[in-house]
């Protein structure tokens, strides 16, 4: 169904960590930016979809104004809102917001970081862009951070903090589908597997809360109402947005989870673990149940590797890209 | 990161070092007459470095939280343990049994098959400690106390706080593909470096063989189950290891790999230009470094060692078959792959910094000054001044 492609050489080799990768395709200009964690730098490739021309960049997570600091990087996610496209980094000491080229920093929000080291670790980890105008950050303690994003310009506001999580947030999406029917737009996880779904606006409403049964969800997504999450046992579930009810429930890998993603248009579903597997899957919504079908489609097996991040390339499934622990390239796979 | 790393690293790493030495020091070339003394020797050796391991005020510092030390201070720190004894090492088998017990712990954090396993694969370090030092009660008694210290940090944590734990872990050992002879042989590393990750055996505990998905109605029947071909050769999980202080920790992971018949290998492995070019070392200076000494110094502080009493007690241990193959490995190691380790001019500048000269005092003794005493890397001050 699928084969490899020609892979994408980095300047360092992925971290591991959920949803290391993050892919944005510039469709005017025929090219597809990646961003790939290494510790404290993020490896940045944009890529000419003719295979012809790659150039890199390097962010540092840096605070503005103190030479000497420098964090390790738990995330890199792009932002799409209607009026423009964000990099989002996330790291012990804070977020930073770039233009989507890695260019300007527009952002950069601080952590409360304690003088001495405590117990409990501080990070930020979990972005999403929501509905028109926010971007979601989740945060180690729990709370999930609403930045309200003017159209231009870097006038960047806190706008809310969200406390429903009670343990550290591993990730959050938003409806990826597009439709305007589906009430609930944020699905937000944590490392007990708890979930919460929201409700965008000027006040974001919990609408329903889904608990976890201790286990880590390292990734989740929201497509067409229905929440697909990945788990530390392997494991993939998918529960109905608004009412929690459990539709499906797949052993489909033997380590943990480190990264799920969703081509919106075909429903496909990719599904990547520590397991070194890949797994594509389709979704289908049978409207008169009222219920979600999984159909297991594609494996591929990316030999000696802990696989940290895989996301599709576009909103139909048509290629993928997937990065490793300790693996210094992009390896890209397209459709036969 | 997480915070509650440094005292994984440091148990697993000096457990993966008294495996090493222990099985040096017993395949070390002893003449006959000397047996008796040769045994005592290892006893020694080995009872000196777990005393200092776990020495209290040691334990105190390593179980604060913090952050993960940078590679050159803790190489550093196990060097310090290493000589912890009478017994000597110069820098070409330093080198080699650190990157003997880096890549080893590396192994074993990649290959747990839960995050929560890494606290079994450091009870069964704990565990060997605790043989090794069997005949030695006030040596248990410290061993047990750490035993109840990593039960009451560890075992209350999250899975995902324990995930947290190995990605740090796995950031700290990033880049490193030093090729091991032993690993190369049992074919659990490949020729590049890399790790072979198996996709058969059994499950970790709590994890479902992969290929079924099963779907419910809204009611919460299941409504159908289908099949997948998962691409592996998956069996059920085994039992839970044991996280008492005594029990069966189930993997073998963090156990003593080698024995006599696999013994420590002493051929270089680790230098291939292959492996060299996946090293880079960041050669910029680390702005925490000084606060990276001070938190050392406090380390060090304490720290008893044991100086030779006269020249004939004291020995040197050698991880390489011959002098001439360790010389030779120093020199031929190339620069990417030197730990660099901090410079302290302790012996040139000991005015410098107050502090530190004070804890290097507790270092030395009269006498360690005088050079000429000392073979090679004999001295502890010089060593330092000479790394």
């Amino acid at each position: 169904m699928y084969h490899k492609e020609k892979s994408i050489q980095i300047k360092n080799s992925a971290s591991a960590l959920y949803n290391n990768l993050s892919v944005l395709r510039i469709a005017p200009r025929q090219l597809t930016y990646f961003t790939v964690v290494h510790a404290n730098v993020v490896n940045m490739v944009s890529a000419s979809w003719d295979g012809l021309n790659y150039s890199h960049r390097q962010l540092q997570s840096k605070e503005p104004n103190v030479a000497t600091s420098t964090s390790l990087i738990m995330q890199a996610a792009f932002c799409v809102l209607p009026s423009r496209e964000l990099l989002v980094l996330t790291s012990q000491k804070g977020i930073q917001m770039y233009e989507s080229d890695g260019s300007i920093m527009v952002y950069w929000h601080a952590l409360d970081t304690p003088e001495t080291p405590t117990e409990q670790a501080v990070f930020a980890r979990g972005i999403s862009a929501v509905w028109e105008n926010y971007i979601c950050v989740g945060v180690s303690s729990g709370a999930i951070l609403v930045f309200d994003i003017p159209s231009k310009g870097s006038n960047i506001t806190l706008s809310e903090v969200l406390e429903e999580h009670n343990q550290s947030v591993t990730d959050m999406a938003s409806e990826c589908s597009g439709s305007q029917e589906c009430i609930a737009n944020l699905v937000t996880a944590d490392d007990g597997g708890n979930l919460c779904v929201w409700k965008s606006g000027e006040e974001f409403q919990l609408l329903n809360k889904i608990p976890g049964f201790d286990m880590s969800c390292s990734s989740v997504k929201l497509w067409k109402g229905t929440v697909v999450a990945g788990y530390g046992t392997g494991q993939i579930r998918l529960y109905e947005a608004v009412t929690g009810i459990l539709h499906a429930e797949v052993n489909a890998h033997a380590r943990w989870i480190y990264s799920l993603d969703i081509a919106p248009f075909s429903g496909l579903l990719l599904s990547a673990a520590e397991d070194s597997l890949v797994r594509v899957w389709h979704l289908s919504m049978t409207p008169e149940t009222n219920t979600v079908e999984v159909a297991h489609l594609h494996n591929e097996c990316v030999t000696d590797t802990q696989i940290c991040g895989a996301k599709f390339c576009d909103g139909d499934g048509y290629a993928f890209a997937v990065t490793g622990y300790d693996l210094s390239e992009i390896i890209r796979y397209i459709q036969s | 990161m997480s915070s509650r790393t440094l005292p994984l690293l440091f148990i697993n790493l000096g457990g993966e070092m008294l495996y090493i030495l222990d099985q040096r020091l017993r395949a070390q070339n002893i003449p006959a007459d000397k047996a008796k003394k040769g045994k005592n020797d290892r006893k020694r050796v080995m009872n000196d470095i777990i005393t200092t391991m776990f020495h209290k005020k040691f334990l105190e510092e390593l179980f604060k939280p913090q952050e993960l030390y940078s590679k050159k201070t803790l190489r550093t720190v196990f060097d310090r343990l290493a000589h912890a004894s009478i017994m000597r090492l110069n820098q070409a088998s330093m080198d080699k049994l650190y990157d003997l017990m880096t890549m080893a712990f590396k192994y074993q954090v990649l290959l747990c098959p839960r995050p929560k396993d890494i606290l079994l694969v450091s009870f069964n370090h704990m565990d060997a400690i605790k043989d090794f030092a069997r005949e030695s009660p006030s040596i248990l008694a410290q061993v047990d106390e750490t035993y109840q210290q990593l039960i009451e940090m560890y075992t209350p944590l999250s899975s995902g706080e324990f995930q947290l734990i190995r990605q740090t872990l796995l950031i700290f050992f990033q880049d490193m593909h030093i090729r091991v002879s032993i690993f190369l042989k049992d074919k659990v590393q490949n020729s590049n470096g890399r790790f072979v990750l198996p996709t058969s055996g059994p499950v970790p505990y709590g994890t479902q063989v992969p290929g079924l998905i099963r779907m419910f109605s809204c009611g919460g029947d299941e409504m159908s189950r289908l099949q997948f071909t998962n691409g592996g050769n998956y069996t059920s999980a085994l039992r839970e290891g044991c996280f008492d202080i005594c029990g069966d920790r189930v993997t073998k992971l963090g156990t003593n790999m080698y024995s006599v018949s696999r013994p420590v290998e002493t051929h270089m492995s680790g230098t291939s230009k292959s492996s060299a070019q996946h090293t880079k070392v960041n050669t910029a200076p680390n702005p925490l470094a000084k606060e990276e000494l001070n938190l050392l110094a406090r380390l060090m502080g304490g720290l008893e060692v044991q100086k030779p009493g006269n020249a004939d007690s004291g020995f040197r241990v050698n991880l390489f078959a011959t002098d001439e193959e360790e010389e030779e490995a120093l020199i031929s190691r190339p620069d990417e792959l030197s730990y660099g380790v901090i410079n302290i001019q302790a012996t040139k500048d000991k005015q410098a910094n107050a502090e530190l000269a004070k804890i290097m005092g507790e270092f030395s003794e009269p006498g360690d000054q005088s050079p000429g005493t000392s073979s090679k890397g004999d001295d502890l001050l010089a060593m330092m001044d000479s790394l």
